[in-house]
């Protein structure tokens, strides 16, 4: 991973891809967040509404970029803040592709605070959901 | 406006034990192997001096007690998770307990294709046991009409 201090502003990060949602892990996440609409659980439920079977949880892909963040902040950097806006559905199978750049760099009360643009892809171009997380070192 | 009328509704207070347990199964779930979270001899050598969560931890921080459930009484089938926020002062550390507060900071409405939609924003604040801030999950919902198949 890259030393905090080499981070500067319009920097590309290395891309980080996750293995492939899978079902289990929607019942995994189910139980470890408390989550349990059964949209992300239950195929007949999902299709009853319309899909074609259940979707991931929007915070499993947070997760996935909480994962990201803080492989870029190196277990040294603590995170302040980090938001996301959720976009296209996940569904099992999928492979998310996390990806970042440096947005801003600046010195607030003498630390040095990055902020980064983060992006959780699919099929190369389709976004499931763009965040931002501000790093503190 | 339907949902003007919940600005400032709050939930009971509520305290959460963070189980090293759950954090593993939490990081588990995610698919996230950093050792911060399950290692505890690793964790002690960070500049954390030990085990902390995950950063999306605090959607998992909930009321034990099924009846201090924050019931906004909505249609949960209308409900949308739009956007999710994290800010924090400090980790969350594995074996502490978290005293927790729900509120409805706001209710606003934007235009969408189908007419107006409104937005909640639901807060959890998280502080320690002396009343000091860890960190306030901000839930960014979208209330939206019913589609009937």
């Amino acid at each position: 991973m890259i030393d905090l201090s080499q981070l500067v502003e319009g920097l590309n990060l290395p891309e980080y891809k996750k293995e492939k949602v899978t079902k289990v892990q929607l019942v995994k996440y189910a139980g470890a967040s408390g989550d349990f609409n059964p949209l992300h659980t239950d195929d007949a439920f999902a299709q009853k509404i319309g899909l074609n079977g259940v979707i991931a949880h929007g915070m499993l892909i947070m997760g996935f970029l909480g994962e990201y963040v803080n492989k870029i902040a190196n277990n040294e950097g603590q995170v302040i803040d980090f938001k996301m806006r959720f976009g296209a559905m996940t569904f099992p199978e999928d492979e998310i592709v996390c990806k970042g750049i440096v947005k801003e760099k600046n010195k607030v009360d003498g630390k040095t605070e990055v902020v980064l643009k983060l992006f959780a892809v699919k099929d190369i171009s389709e976004v499931v959901g763009t965040g931002e997380a501000v790093i503190q070192f | 406006m339907e949902l003007k009328h919940l600005i400032g509704k709050t939930g009971n207070p509520f305290t959460f034990k963070v189980e090293q347990r759950h954090i593993r199964q939490f990081a588990q779930a995610i698919g996230d192997s950093n050792p911060l979270y399950t290692d505890e001899e690793y964790a002690k050598k960070t500049p954390y001096k030990g085990i902390i969560a995950p950063l999306t931890f605090p959607i998992a921080v909930k009321p034990d007690d099924e009846n201090d459930k924050f019931d906004l009484g909505l249609d949960y089938r209308r409900m949308l998770h739009g956007e999710q926020q994290f800010k924090y002062s400090r980790p969350i550390r594995a074996g502490e307990t978290l005293y927790c507060h729900m509120k409805v900071t706001d209710v606003y409405e934007k235009d969408g294709k189908n007419g107006a939609m409104e937005f909640i924003l639901l807060d959890t604040e998280i502080n320690d046991e002396n009343g000091e801030h860890i960190v306030t999950s901000r839930t960014n919902i979208l209330y939206r009409p019913l589609v009937t198949n």
